[in-house]
């Protein structure tokens, strides 16, 4: 549940009016950028002071115990859950200036992935693309047969595991433009095969100076994790 | 605009593969007008005045009832996040999602009308103004509706609770609805409540989304 009217409400209504600490030169650099985060879940701090930058070609991985506010952190970074101390800056700017960006550059998969179970996988990701940006439809044939889900495409996804529901969320990052991913829980209920695919997909967009900013509990190989954030050192 | 479109499409396609959920409110309306005569009278003295009101509180319940699957759904299983996320704005791909609701119960209410007017003595060109009144006033309850809906998505056993929300602001499409049907019922000019019915409907439709997309973006936060 939100937290009452307490003094964190107030602090982020009076935000506005804050002077804007260090100008946006220092990480002009940095695609997502955190500063000073803060988010309190019944009168307790889950995070607070929490500052970090995701630059173009980096994998940035956070970490904490179950409960830690890994997931609201990311919905918080992705714009969804309100921001409830310190800001968020896109390319150096406020997300709020330009949405229309952000909201193309970034491509988020939630731990509810939004496939809809009495569509098929190919209906569901022709949806997605309709609204996030057209795809070609040999493209998303494609994608499909990269996650794996060939000869599934018109199955309806009720009919398919958990593991291939995953996969046909998954199948977004080979239709999506999105430098940004954000990804929640990524390796859930994907079999081993998979996570090593998914791994080798990470660092694909890595290479194309994307940027991937992801929690889970699955060991990152050194090679392709640049920075570790771990919200148990954070907790106030 | 295409994306208002895809929304509608997905969302009848969604229906049309689960097709109890839109004949429930369907049914619905048909048994609730169905017990008047049952449990009031089957009198034409009686049922030929009442029908207005009878149709016009069965259709709004009907809608009641099917408005609580509006945005839940789709927030339990992440879709609504995957369209809060798009570049287009918020609020339009909301209006598609209404669009879809009222092609899928206000339509066939308004389609079913005649119907049940017939079984309650209305009068032909009565049963007319009737259809007018419900195809002006079914797009306002399903816009009310989506505001309401949007609230309580997020919350467990809602039913009551959006009821008490969304009940109230129902209350003048109502009193112009029966009323317009009454008049006609009267041989009396009705166009006055169908002007204010139209207005009552415009007046929503520039505001009920903005309200609804916000509350979304509320129930997503919680």
């Amino acid at each position: 549940m939100r937290p009452g009217f307490n003094y964190v409400t107030i602090r982020t209504l009076l935000a506005g009016n804050y002077p804007t600490y260090g100008s946006a030169t220092s990480m002009t650099d940095a695609l997502l950028e955190a500063r000073e985060l803060g988010c309190e879940r019944d009168d307790r701090w889950l995070f607070r002071g929490l500052s970090f930058a995701v630059r173009e070609g980096e994998l940035v991985q956070i970490e904490g115990r179950n409960g830690a506010g890994k997931t609201t952190l990311l919905r918080m970074l992705a714009g969804l859950y309100w921001v409830q101390e310190g800001q968020v800056l896109w390319k150096g700017a406020s997300r709020e200036q330009q949405s229309v960006d952000f909201a193309e550059q970034l491509l988020f998969l939630g731990h509810r992935t939004g496939i809809k179970l009495s569509l098929t996988p190919r209906e569901n990701l022709a949806f997605w693309c309709k609204l996030h940006g057209e795809a070609p439809e040999s493209l998303q044939k494609e994608a499909l047969r990269k996650v794996g889900l060939k000869g599934y495409e018109t199955v309806p996804c009720h009919q398919l595991s958990a593991g291939q529901q995953r996969r046909a969320a998954l199948a977004r990052l080979f239709v999506s433009q999105a430098t940004l991913w954000i990804l929640d829980e990524a390796f859930t209920a994907i079999d081993r095969a998979g996570v090593s695919e998914l791994e080798g997909w990470l660092s694909d967009q890595r290479s194309d100076g994307g940027a991937i900013l992801l929690t889970t509990h699955h060991p990152i190989p050194a090679g392709l994790l640049d920075t570790r954030i771990n919200l148990d050192e954070l907790r106030a | 605009m295409n994306a208002v479109w895809q929304v509608i499409r997905r969302d009848v396609t969604l229906a049309m593969r689960s097709r109890q959920e839109v004949a429930n409110p369907l049914i619905f309306f048909v048994l609730c007008a169905s017990l008047f005569p049952l449990g009031v009278s089957p009198d034409a003295d009686f049922l030929r005045p009442a029908a207005g009101g009878i149709l016009w509180v069965s259709a709004l319940l009907a809608t009641l009832l099917s408005l609580d699957s509006l945005f839940r759904a789709d927030l339990e299983d992440g879709a609504l996040e995957q369209l809060v996320l798009t570049r287009h704005p918020f609020f339009v791909l909301v209006l598609g999602k209404v669009a879809a609701h009222w092609l899928l119960t206000g339509l066939p209410l308004i389609l079913l009308s005649p119907l049940l007017g017939v079984m309650l003595f209305l009068p032909q060109d009565v049963i007319a103004v009737l259809m007018l009144t419900l195809l002006l006033g079914t797009p306002v309850l399903s816009l009310v509706g989506s505001v309401g809906a949007a609230l309580t998505a997020g919350l467990r056993g809602a039913g009551v609770l959006l009821s008490l929300l969304v009940i109230p602001l129902y209350v003048p499409v109502l009193i112009f609805g029966t009323g317009a049907v009454e008049a006609a019922m009267q041989g009396m000019p009705y166009n006055g409540q169908l002007a204010l019915m139209g207005g009552i409907l415009l007046v929503s439709l520039v505001t009920a989304p903005f309200a609804a997309a916000a509350a979304v973006r509320i129930s997503l936060s919680a």
